[in-house]
C-alpha cells in the first residue's frame, strides 16, 4: 500500500474531516475554528465546507463552551470541543472535572457524556511559561474522563475517530510542535485501539515509555543507540486513562530494565504513575533501577537555549540509556 | 393577572388544587427531611426550600414533559414539581439505591432522565453552560422543547452565569433562565455582592429579554412562566426571569442565620405563597374545607410512603463501588 506523505496537521484535519462525513451529529467547536481556519490552521476550509452550523466559532469563554459542549453531548449530539490550548483549559477545568467527568456516577449511571476535548499543547516553540505547559497528568488522574495523547502522525490521523465512538468524555491531546512536520502516512490509516500502548519499536535491552512530544525524540534515540549495539523498545503510552498496564509490563519482562520520558514536570507526571504499576507488578522482573527524563521543575523560559533545556532532548535519552545499561 | 389566566383557559378547578397539592406536597416533604437530618437519616448537605414553593410549582407548570429542566442542590422543590416519586427523592437522601440516582449522589444531585430532570447539580452557575448546550442540541435537531435552567442570584455573579447568557443570545437557542433571588448568596447578602442588584438588568446587557415577578405569589410566576416559554416558542430566543422569593430556613442544616434579622423573616413569612394561594382559591370557591383536608392527608400518606421506601430501601453493596465511572460498567 502506497503511503503518502502528510504535516500532523493535515492528518489532523483528515480525522475531523471524515468525522464529520461519517455523522451528523457531530460538529466542532472552539475558538477561531471557523472564520479564522483554526489557531493552528487545522480546520482551515471546514467552515466552507461544512457551514457554520457544523463549524462553530465561540467567544473567548472556555468554561461556556465547554460546558456547552456537555450539554450538547447530553442531549443527543456528538460535539467537538476544541480548546485552542491546554493552557486555556483551566478556565474550563469546572466543566470538564465536575460536569463531563462526573455526571455518569452522580446519576447513578443515567447521564453518560459522549464528549471530545481537543487541546494543543506542549512545548517547543518558544512561547513561554503560560503557553507551553503539560497537563497530561493533572487529566489523567480524573476518574470519569478517558486521556488520550495524539504522539504520530497515524494517531492524529485515527484517534479523534476512536475517541468518538466512546460513550464518556475524551480528552485528546495534540502537540503543536508537530503540525509543520511530514511524516509517512497510510492512505487508509483510520480508528486506533485506544484501549491499548502501542509498542513503536520493537527491543530486548530496555523498555522507554513515553508520550505525545516525546515519542518521535525516543524513536530518533532508539535509532542512535541502535548503531551502537542497543536495542531500544519504545512504548508510546497513548492512553494515559485508563493506564494499559499489560503492555507495560509484558515489556519490562522481556527488558527487564526501564526508562519513562515526558515533557511534563516530575512531580506527580506519568512517569510516578507507570514506575507504580511497574513495581506493583513487575517489581522482581527488574535488573536496574527505574529512571525518569521529565520536564525540569521550573516554567517554561523564553529563550531557546533554556527551552530545549527545559525538556528531555534526544541526546538526554541516548545518554542515560548507556548509563543504564553499564556503557 | 388572575383574570387573564381564566381567560385564557390555562387552568381548571382541579388544575389549581393541584398546584397547591405540589406547594403543600414539597413544603411537608422539606419538614420531613429536616426531620430525617436531625435522626441523622439524611448526612451531608441539606438544602431546603420551604418558602420558595411558589417557584418550582409556578414555573414548572409552564413546562411540558419533553423539555429539559436542571436545577441547583436546593432542587427538592423542582423534581418533586416535576413529578418525580417522592419515595426515589427521600431514597436518594438516604443514600440507598432505590433513589433516583442510586444513591450515588444524595440531596444535591437528584437526577432523573425519564423525568428530563438533570439535577442536582452543586457548584453554583456550573450548570448554566449545559443549560445552554442542551438548547442547542434541541436546535440542532429541530426539535420542538425548551430548556428551563434554575438557579440563585448567587450564580449571577459567576462568570459562567455571563458567559451562558452570551452564549444563548448568540446563539438564539430555547432556554428558559430562571433566577430564583432569595436575596442571601449562602449567608452574604444581596446587597452586599451585587453592584446591580435588579437582577433581570443583567439579562438585558446581553440582549436578551428579562422581567421580575413576585416570587412568592404563584398566580403572577404561572403568569410569567407561561408568557416567557410563549416568547420563546414563538420567537425562537431565550428568556430571564427573575422570581423574588425567600428562604424561610437556614442555608442548610449546618447554618447558625447570623446574618440576617429574625424580624426580616418573619415579615416575609407573611407573603407565605401557599396559604396567600390556599385562601384565594377559597375565596374563588374552588377550595372546599373539606378538600383541604383531604389534600392534607393525601400529602401525608404520600411523605409517610416516602419515607417507608427509604427506610426500607437497600444499601449498594460496597464491591460495586467502582461502577458508574464508565459507562457499561
Amino acid at each position: 500500500m502506497k503511503m503518502e506523505k502528510m504535516t500532523y496537521r493535515e492528518a489532523l484535519k483528515q480525522g475531523i474531516r471524515e468525522a464529520l462525513l461519517n455523522d451528523e451529529r457531530v460538529f466542532l467547536m472552539g475558538e477561531d475554528v471557523g472564520h479564522y481556519g483554526g489557531a493552528f490552521a487545522v480546520s482551515k476550509g471546514l467552515l466552507q465546507e461544512f457551514g457554520a452550523d457544523r463549524i462553530m466559532d465561540v467567544p473567548l469563554s472556555e468554561s461556556g463552551f465547554v460546558g456547552a459542549g456537555v450539554g450538547a453531548a447530553l442531549a443527543g449530539m456528538k460535539p467537538i470541543v476544541e480548546v485552542m490550548t491546554v493552557n486555556f483549559s483551566l478556565l474550563a477545568m469546572d466543566q470538564i472535572i465536575n460536569n463531563a467527568a462526573t455526571l455518569l456516577h452522580m446519576s447513578g449511571g443515567q447521564l453518560n457524556v459522549p464528549l471530545v476535548i481537543r487541546m494543543g499543547c506542549g512545548i517547543g516553540r518558544q512561547l513561554a511559561a503560560q503557553h507551553s505547559h503539560s497537563w497530561e497528568p493533572y487529566f489523567a488522574s480524573v476518574p470519569g474522563l478517558i486521556v488520550l495523547s495524539v504522539g504520530t502522525h497515524e494517531d492524529a490521523r485515527g484517534m479523534l475517530l476512536s475517541a468518538l465512538k466512546s460513550p464518556d468524555p475524551v480528552i485528546l491531546f495534540e502537540y503543536t510542535f508537530m503540525l509543520n512536520m511530514d511524516k509517512e502516512v497510510a492512505p487508509d490509516a483510520g480508528a486506533v485501539d485506544i484501549t491499548k500502548a502501542k509498542v513503536r519499536r520493537d527491543g530486548k535491552d530496555i523498555t522507554l515509555i513515553t508520550y505525545g512530544n516525546g515519542v518521535y525524540k525516543s524513536l530518533e534515540a532508539a535509532e542512535e543507540l541502535s548503531s551502537q549495539g542497543i536495542e531500544v523498545e519504545v512504548i508510546d503510552l497513548r492512553v494515559l486513562r485508563p493506564l494499559d498496564e499489560e503492555t507495560l509490563l509484558a515489556s519490562v519482562a522481556k527488558t527487564h530494565r526501564a526508562l519513562v520520558v515526558e515533557d511534563a514536570w516530575r512531580s506527580g507526571g506519568m512517569a510516578a504513575e507507570v514506575f507504580s504499576r511497574i513495581i506493583e507488578k513487575g517489581f522482581f522482573e527488574l535488573d536496574a533501577p527505574l529512571q525518569r527524563l521529565c520536564g525540569q521543575e521550573v516554567p517554561i523560559p523564553y529563550p531557546r537555549h533554556l527551552e530545549e533545556a527545559s525538556v528531555p532532548q534526544p541526546q538526554d535519552i541516548v545518554d542515560t540509556i548507556r548509563k543504564m545499561i553499564g556503557l | 393577572m388572575e383574570k387573564r389566566i381564566k381567560e385564557r383557559k390555562v387552568l381548571t378547578g382541579e388544575q389549581e388544587r393541584h398546584l397547591l397539592y405540589q406547594m403543600k406536597l414539597i413544603r411537608r416533604f422539606e419538614e420531613k427531611s429536616a426531620e430525617q437530618y436531625t435522626k441523622e437519616k439524611i448526612r451531608g448537605f441539606l438544602h431546603l426550600y420551604i418558602g420558595e414553593e411558589a417557584v418550582a410549582v409556578g414555573v414548572t407548570q409552564a413546562l411540558s414533559a419533553e423539555d429539559y429542566v436542571l436545577s441547583t442542590y436546593r432542587e427538592h422543590g423542582h423534581a418533586l414539581a416535576r413529578n418525580m416519586d417522592p419515595g426515589s427523592i427521600m431514597a436518594e437522601m438516604y443514600g440507598k439505591q432505590e433513589g433516583c440516582s442510586k444513591g450515588r449522589g444524595g440531596s444535591m444531585h437528584l437526577f432523573d432522565a425519564t423525568f428530563n430532570f438533570y439535577g442536582g447539580n452543586a457548584i453554583v452557575a456550573g450548570h448554566l453552560p449545559m443549560a445552554v448546550g442542551m438548547a442547542l442540541a434541541s436546535k440542532k435537531q429541530q426539535k420542538k422543547n425548551i430548556t428551563c435552567c434554575f438557579f440563585g442570584e448567587g450564580a449571577a455573579a459567576e462568570g459562567e452565569f455571563h458567559e451562558a447568557m452570551n452564549l444563548a443570545a448568540l446563539w438564539q437557542v430555547p432556554a428558559l433562565f430562571i433566577c430564583e433571588n432569595n436575596l442571601y448568596a449562602m449567608g452574604t447578602a444581596l446587597k452586599y455582592t451585587h453592584a446591580m442588584q435588579y437582577i433581570e438588568k443583567k439579562g438585558v446587557g446581553y440582549g436578551i429579554d428579562s422581567s421580575a415577578v413576585d416570587g412568592m405569589d404563584l398566580i403572577a410566576v404561572s403568569k410569567a412562566a407561561n408568557d416567557a416559554v410563549k416568547y420563546i416558542k414563538t420567537n425562537n430566543k431565550p428568556y430571564f426571569l427573575v422570581c423574588n422569593t425567600y428562604r424561610f430556613r437556614p442555608h442548610s442544616m449546618f447554618d447558625a442565620e447570623l446574618y440576617r434579622d429574625k424580624k426580616e423573616v418573619e415579615e416575609w413569612k407573611k407573603k407565605d405563597p401557599i396559604p396567600r394561594y390556599q385562601q384565594d382559591l377559597i375565596n374563588k370557591k374552588r377550595l372546599s374545607k373539606k378538600q383541604i383536608d383531604e389534600m392534607d392527608k393525601h400529602i401525608e400518606a404520600e411523605i409517610n410512603k416516602a419515607v417507608t421506601l427509604a427506610e426500607e430501601g437497600t444499601w449498594e453493596p460496597v464491591e460495586d463501588l467502582t461502577k458508574f465511572v464508565y459507562s457499561g460498567q
